[in-house]
């Protein structure tokens, strides 16, 4: 037997018309897929140009083998990440093995023939490759169907978070029908390799170990030759339909993620979560139609495959808010669907977009706290959609009586307490010196204090410690007394733009009146605009948070640890320090400096939980919420840890949100939440201030 | 249907406020000026009239502080046309500010004009109630709610009473109309609208002397309340301070 | 000097309103201190059974028509202008009321006589009226003296108490001719608009638990509630809370919802603005629960305390719960 006698041919032994219709029907298909590609194309190009940004080769590179390598999949789920890459190289090998025949015996076969492969010892070992991968991607599928129908996992349930009247029956029903689609393909192609083994049987076949083996079965349940072999043409066409079923089918349905996952991933702006994207130039400022959406964005909404991961870690959506990150997504693309496929308009003659198809509460919700962008394995940028529906909405002046009170403020007096701006530095009246004016003295840091730590009376002795241990370790600071004005990341946050670019511009001009080289802030939020979004406005200064400063001056010695605090502490990472800022590890080492025993929370860094403050939720009138609190479920987390009777914050919003959660869990007196630089000030061995003790 | 309406600058009570130093005024040296809040809903009031009958919208300022931002933002609001008054007017009093809304309104075309039913500073009176007399044309005050008929001239006023009470006051145009509140409170206006605002809309400015009649009195002392009030404060930990109030509303026969 | 006060009487719906007898009281206490008269005037129609309950004045002029049924503002300022510039009293009190904020102002400008407003206390000196006014959100008093001449002034509801002027009598009873013109007003009384009937009045609760921005939310109003039921009390509130639609008006307490005087008001998150403070400042007891230690409702309060009403109401509760049990 030499190499060319091993191998075979197809549609061998079909009378031509059946030869004609499969052709045909491959060409149906193919038109069937192709006909969705370009209605998604064209829906794409009905959204605004993305700003600016276009992947460099070697990005689109990396996103390719991350995207191959199932990394943002595998990241925060292990078996659902490893059950998607076994089906996920399962089908790619499959996929192009079934390319390689097509070359080879519709292609090369009359066009080269001298260069036909599939044969002889290729043939070989492609049989067992694609034998072992089928096995592989059979046992994918039988992971995430045991998950989809036994595990009750949270993020498999698909109630709706603020349309309970929606029926997501056809949802989960689409969901078993890729799955299962996969799986009658996998198993048909099984079925026609053992019947095709029962009719003809060369030896050189037992390289496709499965097929030799359920032909083995088939022979001993009884089947012959003959019969095989008349078996065989309702095998073979039932498994040609359902794969070129699947063809057509992919961009109709979940499976076009195939296709999108890695448009969005290699697109996606990872900045746009700390420095937020500039408002459409529409009238609304803000979004108000699918057409608003930048092509990105709606390429995100069908990319979205309901993992529910994002649902999972909203803080909003777990207290029972009417909010989940999913479901505001799918929501969208529905209406972007309803509107830019089918009525070819914006479509908001019949709903608003925000306020009727998300309603305004929903968008409400939202504490900006990015833990649903963060962990989107599909790159779909969450907070920035909802800002920019927020725009929309306060362009209409559709804002909450609580939130309108604050605005206001902020415009009045640029603080959201409403307080004299006057009144901004009355906290350095208690200190025993006098904190410089950086308008009038040259400083080496600027400390931008931000409007909690100036003014709510639950902090000031935070911030006063804050400054004698700046003032102990002899650092060249200054303040800006009554010039300096609420940052703005929550202003912009709530979508009032406009506001937020005046407050920018007046802190810009105070900053551009003060000598000074570093910003240094107390408050993460303000840290992340002055870093993040000042620069645009023409504000490029250094700027790090006080737990940087802090750590730097223990490090090369201006401030001495002496003693060690001691006690069980646990840390609350904010949002806007690490999750937005990657910084982690700082406030960390202060601790330890300090001589405090840190026991983590299970869910820090990247995955740490929001207080519930941010995005302008501080200012807003409280949502109605099914269960806990984002802030109160975090104190209980806390509380549960073993020993631990403090939680540690490096945010003065989380000091708030939580001197309040600890009264609403009944945990008064005995759990505390304190602010880090409560610890240094100890290590250096300073007695306390009596008044703060009380507060603590 | 041409509305007029009357914002006048209050100072902002966020700030201390500082008496002069042979206390009979306020120092106004550093006052910051707020749109009194009683205006807003006048504004707001026209506003809506404006979307259900058309007509025009004029927002009317004297120059106290800075008063553009005021107009400009009546502008974002739906304001058709702003007028800034110059002149000294710092402290003015409602009976003098009357005669100069009143000389304005003589050589204008306004068939309404709303103002707030009082602002925190009157101490001569409602500002609406004193323009109407000067104007000889009907004032009602203390009005949260309208109705009005276009083609016969005539506008039906609630006027408010305690308890949720309200008349309805039959009234012809023009008329001056004191507004307690709006029939929906102000919206929120955004900064963009506004910075739009200031760049597409014009203040019509216009002078006045303000005469200043003899007032019929003299200011003999300006003074702050004394402060704390007669309250005896209840320290402690909210446990104590429960305890404590038990026990008074125990002494006063509140409690068994 | 001897004086003579004009007060003109507040009535609604058949009943004569707390203001009326709370300007009389004073003017009857300054009169008896410094000799001259008190007239009151009650402009209405049918009204005249109403004349002996002002006992404490010593006229009445009594002008009826059937314009002057109900308050509409020109047949009244019509009437009283007449009166006032033909009798040419020392001094005019007006209520800072509804009716009173239409009229008084007008009257000065008309007849071009002083007028003071938000008068919260007033005194006769040797040759002056001094009117104290609170003005600036009650941030600042103004000491004001008239006097040559009529002036007028307008006093804030709840400034005197209504028991002082509430006095049988038999006034000199004087009736006037309104001599009113029909045709030359331009607006007229129409008809009430009632608020719906059907809840609680707080006017006959002895026990007000009442809340204010303080509250936060509408959901918060049934802790409110639960501390009302444990003090066997109703909840009322401030405006805020009723244009937020979390209650219904009948529940609010100030200058355009009732006036109450229950043995116990308890405010809860409410700053106190001079249009509240006037609704509830005659309660037997007042006490006051505020984070703002410089809110301006510790000013009327009896007592004060400077807290989170989230941790007083449980508290309180709480305590409230162990006498009973």
């Amino acid at each position: 037997m030499n190499g060319t006698d091993i191998g075979r041919s197809t549609l061998i032994g079909m009378p031509p018309w059946a030869i004609v219709l499969f052709y045909v029907l491959t060409a149906a298909a193919l038109a069937i897929f192709t006909w969705g590609i370009v209605r998604l194309v064209r829906k794409y190009r009905m959204g605004r140009r993305a700003a600016g940004r276009r992947p460099a080769a070697s990005e689109l590179l990396r996103t390719f083998f991350r995207a191959i390598g199932n990394v943002t999949v595998l990241r925060d789920d292990l078996y659902a990440g490893i059950a998607h890459l076994l089906v996920l190289s399962g089908f790619v090998v499959l996929f192009i093995g079934t390319l390689i025949v097509l070359v080879d015996r519709d292609i090369l076969r009359f066009v080269l023939p001298s260069l036909v492969f599939w044969e002889g010892d290729f043939y070989l070992g492609f049989s067992t490759f694609m034998d072992v991968f089928g096995v592989i991607l059979l046992a994918g599928l039988l992971m995430l169907a045991v998950r989809r129908a036994f595990s009750r996992l949270p993020q498999l349930d698909y109630r709706h978070s603020f349309r309970e009247e929606v029926s997501r029956r056809s949802m989960a029903a689409g969901d078993w029908v890729f799955l299962g689609l996969i799986f009658f393909i996998v198993i048909g192609g099984f079925a026609l390799e053992a019947v095709r083994l029962v009719a003809v049987r060369p030896e050189f076949e037992v390289w496709s170990p499965v097929g030799w083996w359920a032909s083995d079965i088939l022979r001993s349940a009884g089947m012959d030759a003959g019969e095989a072999s008349s078996w065989y043409p309702v095998f073979w066409w039932t498994h040609s339909a359902a794969s070129l079923a699947f063809v057509a089918y992919v961009p109709w349905s979940k499976a076009v993620h195939m296709l999108l996952a890695y448009v969005s991933l290699a697109w996606k702006d990872e900045t746009q979560n700390a420095s937020l994207p500039a408002p459409p130039e529409n009238e609304a400022g803000g979004y108000t139609a699918p057409t608003d959406l930048t092509w990105l964005e709606l390429v995100g909404l069908d990319t979205c495959i309901r993992c529910g991961r994002c649902h999972v870690r909203c803080p909003s959506s777990l207290a029972g808010m009417p909010l989940s990150p999913r479901d505001v997504i799918l929501e969208l693309r529905n209406h972007a669907n309803n509107t830019l496929l089918h009525l070819r308009g914006n479509g908001n003659g019949l709903h608003r977009m925000t306020g009727d198809v998300i309603p305004e509460q929903t968008l409400w919700s939202c504490i900006s706290c990015s833990n649903c962008a963060t962990h989107c394995p599909v790159g779909i940028n969450h907070v920035p959609l909802m800002v920019q529906m927020r725009r929309a909405l306060v362009s209409d002046g559709s804002v909450d009586e609580q939130l309108q009170q604050t605005l206001v403020n902020l415009q009045r007096c640029g603080n959201a307490m409403g307080q004299s701006d006057r009144m901004r530095a009355k906290w350095t009246k208690e200190l025993p010196f006098k904190i410089r004016d950086a308008r009038r003295e040259d400083v080496e840091y600027l400390w931008f204090v931000g409007d909690n730590a100036s003014y709510d009376p639950r902090v000031q002795g935070y911030t006063r410690i804050t400054a004698k241990l700046f003032e102990a370790a002899g650092l060249d600071f200054g303040i800006l007394y009554e010039a300096e004005r609420n940052a703005g990341n929550d202003v912009r946050r709530v979508g009032e733009e406009g506001l937020f670019e005046m407050l920018a511009e007046k802190n810009i001009r105070a900053f551009a009146k003060s000598r000074f080289r570093t910003i240094v802030t107390t408050d993460p939020h303000s840290y992340n605009t002055l870093k993040n979004e000042y620069p645009a406005f023409g504000a490029e200064y250094p700027v790090i948070h006080y737990t940087e400063l802090l750590a730097a001056l223990i490090e090369n010695g201006h401030l001495l640890p002496v003693r060690r605090v001691g006690g069980r502490v646990t840390y609350q990472d904010p949002c806007y320090l690490a999750r937005y800022n990657g910084l982690e590890d700082t406030p960390r080492t202060l601790l330890d400096y300090a001589g405090v025993e840190l026991v983590e929370m299970k869910r820090r860094g990247r995955d740490a939980w929001c207080c519930g403050a941010g995005g302008g939720r501080l200012w807003m009138e409280d949502i109605p919420a099914k269960d806990e609190r984002p802030a109160e479920q975090r104190i209980r987390e806390a509380a549960a840890l073993d020993g631990v009777d403090t939680i540690v914050t490096a945010c003065p919003k989380d000091l708030v949100m939580f001197t309040d959660a600890i009264k609403n869990v009944g945990l008064e007196g005995k759990f505390f939440v304190r602010d880090i630089a409560h610890y240094v000030w100890e290590a250096i061995e300073q007695p306390i201030p009596e008044h703060l003790e009380k507060e603590a | 249907m041409n509305i007029l309406v009357i914002l006048k600058q209050v100072p902002d009570l966020v700030e201390e406020l500082e008496i002069n130093d042979d206390g009979t005024d306020l120092d106004r040296t550093w006052m910051r000026y707020i749109p009194s809040e009683y205006d807003e809903h006048a504004l707001e009031q026209a506003i809506l009239l404006k979307e259900e009958h058309g007509g025009t919208v004029t927002a009317l300022c004297l120059r106290i502080g800075e008063v553009d931002d005021t107009l400009f933002t009546a502008a974002a609001r739906g304001a058709d046309r702003l007028v800034r008054i110059e002149g000294d007017f710092e402290g003015i009093s409602s009976r003098d500010a009357a005669a100069v809304y009143a000389d304005h309104i003589r050589r204008g075309n306004y068939d309404l004009v709303l103002t707030g039913v009082q602002a925190h500073d009157d101490l001569n009176g409602p500002v609406g109630a004193r323009l109407a007399a000067q104007l000889e044309i009907p004032y009602v005050g203390v009005v949260s709610g309208m109705h009005l008929d276009p083609e016969t001239g005539v506008i039906h006023l609630h006027k408010e009473y305690p308890g949720g009470l309200l008349t309805v006051i039959r009234t012809e145009l023009p008329a001056v109309v004191g507004i307690q509140s709006a029939v929906k409170p102000p919206r929120y206006v955004p900064i963009a609208k506004i910075r739009q605002a200031s760049k597409s809309a014009e203040i019509g400015e216009e002078t006045a002397e303000p005469q200043s009649l003899t007032p019929g009195y003299t200011v003999r002392r300006v003074f702050k309340p004394e402060g704390g009030g007669r309250a005896e404060i209840i320290d402690g930990a909210p446990e104590d301070i429960a305890a404590r109030l038990v026990s008074i509303f125990s002494e006063h026969g509140l409690v068994r | 000097m001897s004086i003579s006060i004009f007060v003109i009487a507040e009535h609604l719906e058949g009943t004569l309103a707390d203001m009326t007898f709370e300007m009389l009281g004073k003017a009857r206490q300054l009169a008896d201190e410094r000799g001259g008269t008190v007239t009151a005037v009650l402009a209405g129609y049918n009204v005249a059974q109403l004349a002996e309950q002002l006992g404490a004045a010593d006229a009445l002029i009594l002008i009826e028509d059937e314009l002057l049924a109900e308050f509409a503002p020109q047949p009244y300022q019509d009437v009283i202008s007449g009166l006032i510039r033909e009798r040419a009293p020392g001094l005019v009190m007006v209520g800072s009321t509804s009716m009173g904020l239409d009229l008084a102002a007008a009257l000065a400008t008309t007849l071009n006589v002083p007028m003071l407003s938000s008068c919260i206390d007033l005194s006769v000196e040797d040759d002056a009226y001094v009117v104290t006014s609170q003005l600036y959100g009650g941030k600042i008093m103004m000491e004001t003296a008239v006097t040559a001449g009529t002036a007028i002034a307008q006093i804030l509801p709840g400034a005197f108490r209504a028991e002082d002027g509430q006095r049988a009598g038999t006034p000199t009873l004087e009736e006037i001719p309104p001599g009113l013109h029909p045709e030359n007003f331009r607006m007229r009384f129409e008809n009430f608009i009632k608020p719906e009937a059907g809840d609680i009045d707080i006017t006959q609760a002895p026990i007000l638990v009442s809340v204010g921005r303080g509250i936060q939310t509408q959901e918060n109003i049934a802790l409110a509630e639960e501390l009302a039921e444990a003090l066997g009390g109703s909840v009322s509130s401030s405006r805020p809370i009723v244009d937020q639609d979390w209650l219904p008006v009948t529940r609010q307490v100030g200058k355009s919802g009732m006036s109450v005087k229950p043995r116990l008001y308890l405010a809860l998150g409410i700053s106190g603005a001079p249009e509240h403070v006037e609704g509830m400042k005659n309660a037997d007891l007042i006490v006051a629960v505020n984070t703002d230690p410089d809110a301006p409702i510790f000013s009327v309060a009896h007592y004060g305390v400077v807290a989170d009403i989230f941790d007083v109401m449980p508290a309180l509760e709480e305590r409230l719960g162990e006498r009973v049990s």
